[in-house]
């Protein structure tokens, strides 16, 4: 550990005794302009996150302090706006989103980790073309198939009805997880599947024993992301539900009434509504990174 | 990578890629018994998920393109009945196609572009190491995740309002009078709240770009005296076209079908009716299923051109993958 932290030190001690004048001052020049690329990289970062910070900020004040034409900052902070939020049936809208987005994730895991697993089997026929019509789904606008869908809802009496929005949402999610999970299903060894096959393991023993924890940080990673969209969804769920199965988006989208000072406890209800997927997307971040990025281009 | 330089060669109108791939693939090889049940299995295990992908996606895209050959109004139920082209005649003689048509290209390729150029910058920036990188990449992400109704709200309200927003307070500072942001620039606005939203996005897939990159090559230029701006053009800029195009392809999928900042900042109000927006009006709010459905139809074979391009660009990286393994 001292020899560790002790060789840098002397480098840079002989560095700077021994090194000519004109490299000093190269590398002097060099670390000034390193110092002015972090602080250029932290203000176009905290530039880029203000309306975030400036939103949970917003939520803590009194709404006669949110709504000064001179920003203020010191003011009295209160959580009397989340009360305020919360007051007006929030939680129900919180509760209806967690529920379509896991029911949907899990949905789409169960349909989508065979489904990967079957198109990374060798030998591979056609596997590319059932992964282009998974793909060319996800190409379709849901316009193009929301009226039939609301007409049949109608009819069906299931207008308002959090299955039904799951459901749909199961359409929207599965092309993205089935693409994303088969790059990291194609990554499992050979030699490991084979030999699973060779110790006489079943198909299902071999998936859940052998390929199942390999592919785990996958499978976390694309069901965040289904998780992510269903949360943040909006068109769907202001056009299909109403008032039991209304979900987040759409409730926040018709908060505003323009009657008085709201943008404090927008600002709260805001908060809490980005609050979960913000969380998971930052605790999660590498899964996340890898499953777009990666999973994308692989 | 040579192998996928011949897909690109493929004439750029060919319809149905899928179809001519089938036509020039070689013979079958003769499979063993073991390799069939191996096949066998894949296509048990990949039927379920297919088979809810058409039905909650294909099956409702077929009966729009019926309802569009449909004179119905849920107004006037006892009308309906079969109007040939006439809903496809509506649809282009009328303004508001042409006029949604420019709107969204407005303002899906802006928003890409600017997403794909921010998204490049802060790439590059947080691409080498500094004081509190981990910290600084886990910020940057944020708008990405933020629910976009809930970003179009904070923008609309918190940052763009002409009274109490605080865009119009910087400038203010600067001593540039207040602006009217939302009724004055409305496309600018929706254009605004999604280059914040998809610019991480795109970041992330340039960055994953940025860090494959060999690091033993780069040096091999610096010490051959190539200065960083030389070596960003002709070693890092090609090697991240592929990862630039796969963000514009998968941007524009998601973009093309933008719905919520438009419900929710401008309600379609200058030069922001997207046709999304308009197939949302038509239908919900003007009752002309038939008339809506066309634009569904339309929308879709729009979105096969973009579609049709972006799949011989996967092809090229399925195939490169191929030739790999």
């Amino acid at each position: 550990m001292s020899t560790a932290t002790a060789t840098p030190v002397s480098t840079a001690a002989r560095a700077s005794t021994t090194a000519p004048p004109r490299r000093r001052a190269k590398r002097m020049r060099h670390r000034a302009t390193s110092t002015a690329l972090t602080i250029f990289t932290w203000i176009v970062t905290l530039g880029f996150f203000f309306p975030v910070a400036w939103m949970v900020f917003t939520a803590f004040k009194t709404e006669a302090a949110a709504a000064t034409r001179t920003p203020t900052i010191f003011t009295a902070l209160s959580l009397d706006r989340f009360v305020e939020v919360l007051d007006r049936g929030f939680g129900v809208y919180l509760i209806n989103s967690l529920t379509a987005s896991v029911m949907s994730t899990v949905i789409v895991l169960l349909l989508a980790i065979p489904a990967a697993y079957g198109l990374s089997i060798r030998p591979i026929i056609k596997s590319t073309d059932a992964l282009f019509f998974f793909i060319s789904t996800r190409f379709m606008p849901i316009a193009a198939a929301i009226i039939p869908i609301y007409l049949l809802l109608q009819g069906l009496g299931m207008l308002d009805n959090i299955t039904a929005l799951s459901v749909l949402y199961v359409g929207m999610n599965l092309p993205l997880a089935v693409w994303m999970m088969r790059s990291f299903f194609s990554e499992v060894p050979l030699e490991i599947v084979e030999a699973a096959q060779i110790d006489g393991a079943n198909f299902f023993t071999e998936l859940v024993r052998v390929v199942m924890p390999i592919v785990a940080p996958g499978i976390a990673a694309a069901a965040l992301i289904c998780f992510i969209f269903a949360w943040n969804e909006y068109f769907l769920a202001s056009l299909l539900t109403s008032t039991m199965a209304r979900t987040t988006p759409p409730f926040l989208g018709s908060f505003v009434d323009g009657r008085g000072q709201f943008l404090a406890v927008l600002s709260a209800a805001s908060t809490l509504a980005v609050l979960p997927v913000v969380l998971a997307g930052w605790l999660a971040q590498k899964r996340l990174v890898t499953g777009l990025a990666m999973g994308a281009i692989k | 990578m040579t192998a996928p330089d011949l897909i690109v060669a493929e004439p750029a109108h060919d319809p149905a890629p899928a179809a001519s791939r089938t036509l020039r693939r070689p013979p079958k090889p003769e499979l063993s018994a073991g390799q069939k049940k191996a096949l066998r299995l894949a296509r048990t295990l990949v039927w379920p998920a297919i088979v809810v992908a058409i039905l909650v996606t294909q099956i409702p895209f077929l009966v729009t393109i019926y309802y569009s050959f449909q004179n119905w109004n849920l107004m006037r139920p006892g009308s309906r009945g079969f109007a040939g082209f006439d809903n496809y005649v509506t649809v282009f003689t009328g303004g508001a196609f042409m006029q949604s048509l420019s709107a969204t290209v407005v303002i899906t390729g802006s928003s890409i572009v600017l997403s794909v150029l921010i998204g490049l910058g802060i790439a590059l920036l947080l691409n080498r190491k500094f004081f509190g990188q981990g910290l600084a990449r886990t910020l940057v992400i944020t708008p990405f995740l933020m629910m976009p109704a809930a970003a179009a709200l904070i923008f609309k309200w918190s940052m763009l309002d002409a009274n109490v927003g605080m865009v119009n307070w910087g400038l203010s500072v600067l001593g540039v009078d207040p602006v009217q942001w939302n009724t004055d620039f409305p496309a600018l606005t929706v254009i605004m709240v999604l280059t914040w939203q998809y610019t991480p996005f795109m970041m992330l897939i340039l960055l994953a770009g940025l860090q494959s990159q060999s690091k033993e090559t780069l040096e091999a230029a610096s010490v051959d005296g190539a200065g960083p701006i030389r070596s960003f053009l002709h070693m890092t800029l090609p090697h991240l076209r592929q990862y630039i195009e796969l963000a514009v392809l998968l941007g524009g999928i998601m973009l093309l079908q933008v719905f919520d900042p438009i419900a929710i900042m401008t309600r379609g109000t200058g030069g922001t009716k997207t046709l999304s927006y308009l197939l949302y009006e038509r239908a919900f709010v003007g009752l002309e299923i038939g008339e809506a459905a066309a634009y569904g139809v339309i929308t879709v074979l729009l979105t096969i051109v973009v579609a049709s391009v972006a799949l011989r660009l996967l092809f090229k990286i399925f195939s490169s993958e191929g030739a790999k393994s």
